[in-house]
């Protein structure tokens, strides 16, 4: 299992390298350098800015630096940002994001496996239609929808929990951000696990166990839960990566202090350094998930061999 | 070879039945598919308005009323969904709004379909080492944080609306290669197949006019679940503000709006939301109903 881990890490090396080199060539491919204002500057000025920020190095020399400087863990100063480095304001926005990804992504989970198993044991049930009619709805209404809506209703109408902001990043500034993110993922999650447990409530051994005279509860959780989790456990992969893109969105609306903020703003503002960061962050959080959820994988699956 | 082109493949007839082809099979099911139905008379609704969006209504869709800025839906003035921040007749922008999510649903879909399509069928029908390479590199690009890089190419390009199709189309294209080489990797093995390389049909031109044709079922699903997917995405770029730009407008772009000034103004949030929300739905239900329609297993 360690060998596969060390080989997948290794194997991930080159498609890190493709992401920074097509970021770092589109980047520079950008009509206009981030100094380009309104008014030019004069000569010296502009010279002395490309000089502190190395522009004025022939592109290869600048890529190879970028590279240097990443397996340093620089990825180089905000253009627009003064006196920040990238780094710097990644790691000011990261605790706020993975505070609500991360509780967005457990809640969905939860969520999803437990509305979609009921769903499943009540199959054609009242239950199960509402279940799959309100997972469709999820799927159908985008996060940017939802999230203002709920805003309105429980911020402004009922005035229970706050419209937006941060605070002390308490459970009142979470509730609404965490639960707009998490609804589409709860969506999808819920139909997979009804899914796969309907077909799961279908194999010998749960028949043998049934007729072992075991209770319902006994049935599911242990032999049945296992294998009906397994796309669920697949679905982890793109389950992040759908809570990263949304994560964005929803730190705009919410006005959360997190990295999706800094990523719009700077694509606004056209900080290229930073909009390079933020993708090159987000691209190693995606895979290193991606295997965390493939090592999970051989651990509930034992059919499943890697070495 | 001319005469060798049979393609589309017909079982004219099973057990003494009369013959049907796939489709019309497919079709019956379909429309007997009451949920799949309705989506698809909906969708058929939406478009049409869309169309008709300048006939529909008495205002232009960047004419400014500067006494009715954000005025509730009023008849009198035949503003049948109010009017926006700026003054504008809300109804006639949801419709263009319609007009631009829908063209860029369909145009970033086709473009999807073709690299998608050409690449699968490549990929499946010479197999071995082109296969290998090219599938690797699907691998590769999936794992890709794709899109923060539609992103990128909107900030570094501008905010171009054709650029947005391509962007789009581009990213959706790499599904569609895997589904379309599963599906080559059995056609190819097909007797007609066959038949047209002991004829000496160049490889490629057996990939054009005898693969490709073949690829039904499960494409067709797949396109009608792209589809919605591109429309989302697009309204995700603009309600960032790095979509469609004003006057021109998209669902994204009014959702945005509408969302700045729900409190005040909860009809600039709710038709356009609704409408998209609307047109997403149908189109997961006909996509479902096609899969159902076109899935031979409970025939």
């Amino acid at each position: 299992m360690l060998g596969y881990a060390l080989r997948r890490l290794l194997g991930s090396l080159p498609t890190l390298l493709a992401i920074v080199t097509l970021a770092f060539f589109m980047m520079r491919l950008a009509p206009g350098g981030p100094f380009t204002l309104d008014r030019s500057l004069p000569p010296a000025i502009e010279k002395n800015l490309l000089a502190a920020y190395r522009l004025d190095q022939p592109l290869w020399r600048q890529y190879l630096d970028y590279l240097a400087g990443l397996l340093r863990g620089d990825l180089g100063p905000s253009f627009k940002y003064q006196d920040f480095t990238v780094a710097e304001l990644i790691a000011t926005g990261f605790p706020a994001s993975l505070k609500v990804g991360g509780l967005a992504l457990l809640v969905a989970v939860f969520v999803g496996v437990g509305l979609g198993t009921l769903a499943a044991l009540r199959r054609n049930g009242r239950l199960d239609h509402a279940v799959m009619a309100l997972a469709m709805v999820g799927i159908a209404v985008p996060n940017f929808v939802m999230a203002p809506i709920l805003a309105l209703l429980f911020g402004v109408h009922l005035a229970w929990l706050p419209v937006g902001g941060w605070g002390d990043g308490g459970l009142r500034n979470l509730v609404l951000p965490v639960t707009a993110l998490a609804l589409p993922q709860i969506a999808y999650i819920a139909r997979l696990t009804r899914g796969a447990m309907i077909e799961e409530l279908h194999r010998d051994h749960v028949r043998t166990a049934r007729a072992k005279g075991l209770g319902e509860r006994i049935v599911v959780v242990r032999h049945t839960l296992r294998g009906g989790l397994l796309p669920v456990v697949s679905y982890l992969g793109p389950a992040t990566a759908g809570l990263v893109t949304g994560s964005v969105v929803i730190e705009t609306i919410f006005a959360i202090p997190g990295i999706g903020r800094y990523f719009v703003q700077g694509a606004l503002n056209r900080d290229y350094t930073l909009v390079m960061g933020v993708v090159i962050f987000y691209a190693v959080l995606i895979i290193l998930l991606n295997l965390l959820v493939d090592l999970l994988y051989c651990v509930l699956d034992p059919k499943v061999k890697h070495d | 070879m001319a005469v060798l082109a049979p393609p589309r493949e017909r079982p004219i007839e099973e057990g003494g039945q009369a013959g049907r082809s796939l489709w019309q099979e497919a079709r019956r099911r379909l429309l007997r598919n009451r949920a799949a139905l309705a989506a698809l008379i909906l969708l058929a609704l939406v478009a049409l308005l869309a169309l008709l969006a300048p006939w529909l209504s008495p205002h232009a869709y960047d004419e400014v009323y500067w006494d009715r800025i954000a005025a509730p839906p009023d008849f009198a003035n035949a503003h049948w969904f109010g009017t926006d921040g700026n003054g504008r007749d809300l109804f006639v922008r949801t419709l263009y709004g319609a007009r631009v999510s829908l063209a860029v649903g369909i145009v970033a879909t086709f473009v999807s379909l073709v690299i998608g399509v050409s690449w699968g069928a490549i990929a499946g029908y010479f197999g071995g080492r082109v296969d290998a390479l090219m599938m690797r590199t699907v691998d590769v690009l999936y794992s890709l944080p794709f899109m923060f890089f539609v992103i990128v190419l909107v900030v570094v390009f501008g905010r171009n609306i054709l650029l947005v199709f391509l962007a789009l189309g581009a990213v959706e294209w790499l599904t569609m290669a895997r589904i379309v080489r599963g599906q080559t990797l059995s056609i190819k093995r097909k007797e007609f197949v066959e038949a047209a390389r002991a004829a000496g049909v160049r490889p490629l031109a057996i990939v054009r006019r005898h693969v490709v044709p073949n690829l039904s079922g499960p494409v067709v699903v797949y396109v009608t679940l792209t589809v919605p997917h591109v429309i989302l995405v697009e309204s995700f770029l603009s309600f960032l503000g790095l979509g469609v730009q004003e006057p021109l407008t998209s669902w994204g772009v009014l959702i945005a709006e509408g969302a700045g000034q729900m409190e005040s103004a909860p009809w600039m949030l709710i038709f356009p939301a609704s409408f998209l929300a609307v047109t997403l739905f149908c189109f997961n239900f006909l996509g479902d109903g096609l899969r159902d329609a076109l899935d031979p297993k409970d025939r």
